[in-house]
């Protein structure tokens, strides 16, 4: 078997998947030296170069330099608002899908399997269906155009989600644990802290995650619902684009969509295992 | 299914009631408001569907008005062409070399966390970030055409993101590059899960390798297959970030999809009760793709439950 990787065939193998790699990384590295060469340098040659003096200071300009429209303060406010929508409505998603997949697997109650069945649909409707009633209801309760409107749709939305992985994961849960919890006087809430909460720390793990990328990245709801100064940096990068079309500072902008993709990079950089987790757990429903 | 009351006896249960509130409130309140967000808001906008609203919703019947406007006009009819072909042509691509990466990665080969992590990537990173990206490098005056001109090749030609019949091909370029890694995830689940056994009693038979996979195990991935299908289609009906930041449905109206003529009709032109038509004949597409697949899957889970 000594011989086997030095076969023709495994040659082939390792230069397939190595030829593959380096078209999927080409991109975010053609970016990353992008972030670092000026204007001026990529204006006189292409996006794709080496950088011959290192621009650290596109990563300034990008940070809370450059103007959109009227306002000259980069990128760093609209970064502020993503977090700002983001880890609440995370964590309140995160935390009201438990209880409810809680509820729903092990506690159970009347009606359960068709609220159940009506939520998970929301893993299906296309956004469109829901743009104009939100646009009404956010414009009704005063939040349209606010942080909180954005936080309380993907709150509510991403329930859909939360519910799922976790009721998925909770039913394999004995239940004669709980039978047993609530004989001995134990209620829906004491069993979910001291039993359930215990016993989740993967499914919490691998739903953070994919709420925290999905709503991070989330583009239609944000540019819709907001607009200027209230916007997530999705929808700045856009307006960004848009707002230097006739001088383009490829630099400035590369340094800005680094920046942008950066939270979630690292979220999967660190946490890669639980993000791969998620994207097949979702795919089997 | 109705175990849930577990009234001690000699309380009152009123008293009982108002313990458990907090309970109650709970579990009902977050799942009773997306459920009924999700059931009102598609009713209401299927309400609009059908009311003459232009700037403002307003009641009023026109039928079906709504939607014979928008499936005649040219926004519509380009929209619909390009997510045909979009569609098809990006997830068979897709699928395809998410299964050929997965093959790949099955023959043990060294730094397989590392592959998969590269080809993964793209996933954590919005659909935003993706098309600016691509629109860069597929810009002739920009990325990988003047890079070419500039090694010496001056007659290289790569324009498709300013080319009307090729336009939609950057899209799918883009949509493979960022998606391929999912196929690859799942498929990959399936090689490793086909049934060591078999695979052994081929081996003995004198079964090759390309033999074993046409076979065995490529047989075996077919359901994996279609989800990975339905599930990329469910994608490409509603593409919007990317074609918003790679073509914003240019040049011309040439890369328009079905999400952008919604947004298009509802913000732009502000004419909702056509733009919710649109939105309307959207979850149409999507329940053609989802309504077999949903039944294809019982039929499967029954034959599994009787054996």
């Amino acid at each position: 078997m000594a011989d086997r990787n030095f076969a023709p065939s495994r040659i082939l193998i390792y230069l397939a998947v190595s030829l593959i790699a380096v078209a999927w990384l080409a991109p975010l590295v053609v970016v990353v030296l992008n972030s670092l060469r000026s204007n001026e340098e990529i204006a006189h040659a292409s996006m794709i170069g080496w950088p011959q003096q290192w621009a650290w200071s596109n990563y300034a300009a990008a940070w809370s330099g450059f103007c959109v429209a009227e306002t000259c303060a980069g990128i760093q406010p609209y970064m502020l608002n993503s977090a700002l929508v983001t880890i609440p409505a995370t964590i309140f998603s995160t935390m009201l899908g438990a209880i409810a997949g809680y509820a729903v697997s092990l506690w159970r109650f009347r009606g359960d399997n068709w609220i159940y069945g009506i939520v998970t649909l929301g893993l299906f409707l296309p956004q469109q269906m829901r743009l104009l009633p939100w646009t009404i209801v956010l414009r009704d309760i005063g939040l349209i155009n606010t942080l909180t409107g954005l936080v309380l749709i993907h709150t509510i939305q991403g329930l859909s989600f939360t519910t799922l992985f976790c009721r998925n994961y909770y039913v394999a849960i004995p239940h004669e644990l709980i039978r047993a919890a609530r004989i001995d006087g134990a209620g829906f809430f004491r069993i979910f802290w001291r039993i359930i909460l215990p016993l989740s720390g993967p499914i919490l793990i691998v739903t953070v995650i994919w709420q925290f990328t999905h709503i991070w990245n989330e583009f239609l709801y944000g540019v819709t619902f907001t607009t200027g100064q209230q916007q997530p940096v999705t929808a700045a990068l856009i307006a960004l684009s848009a707002a230097v079309a006739d001088i383009p500072q490829h630099g400035v902008q590369s340094a800005a969509v680094i920046i942008a993709a950066l939270p979630t990079l690292l979220i999967y950089l660190l946490g890669g295992k639980y993000f791969v987790r998620g994207l097949t757990a979702g795919a089997v429903k | 299914m109705t175990n849930a009351v577990l009234t001690r006896p000699g309380r009152p249960a009123a008293t009982e009631l108002v313990r458990r509130l907090p309970e109650y409130l709970m579990i009902w309140v977050p799942l009773l408001l997306s459920a009924a967000h999700l059931v009102s808001f598609s009713l209401w906008t299927l309400w609009i569907s059908f009311t003459p609203s232009t700037l403002v919703p307003v009641s009023g019947w026109v039928g079906l008005r709504n939607y014979t406007a928008v499936a005649a006009s040219r926004n519509w009819q380009i929209a619909f062409d390009n997510l045909l072909l979009f569609g098809s042509a990006f997830v068979l691509l897709s699928a395809a070399t998410g299964l050929i990466l997965a093959i790949l990665l099955d023959q043990r080969i060294r730094g397989e966390n590392v592959l998969r992590s590269i080809f993964l990537y793209p996933l954590a990173v919005s659909f935003v970030v993706t098309g600016t990206v691509w629109s860069w490098l597929l810009n002739p005056g920009l990325g990988i055409q003047k890079l070419v001109h500039d090694l010496g090749w001056t007659s290289f030609k790569f324009d498709w993101l300013i080319d009307r019949d090729m336009a939609i091909w950057t899209i799918v370029i883009a949509a493979i590059w960022q998606s391929s890694g999912f196929a690859m995830a799942l498929f990959l689940a399936g090689l490793r899960s086909v049934d060591a056994d078999i695979i052994k009693a081929a081996q003995i038979d004198g079964a090759g390798p390309a033999r074993m996979y046409r076979r065995i195990i490529l047989p075996s991935l077919w359901p994996i297959t279609i989800t990975v299908v339905v599930i990329q289609l469910q994608f490409a009906i509603s593409t919007f970030d990317l074609v918003r930041a790679l073509t914003n449905g240019g040049p011309g109206i040439a890369t328009q999809l079905p999400a952008l003529v919604v947004y298009d009709l509802m913000f732009q032109r502000s004419l909702l009760g056509r733009g919710a038509a649109a939105a309307v004949l959207m979850l149409l597409i999507l329940l053609a793709v989802l309504l077999p697949y949903a039944a294809w899957r019982y039929v499967q889970r029954r034959r599994a439950a009787h054996g």
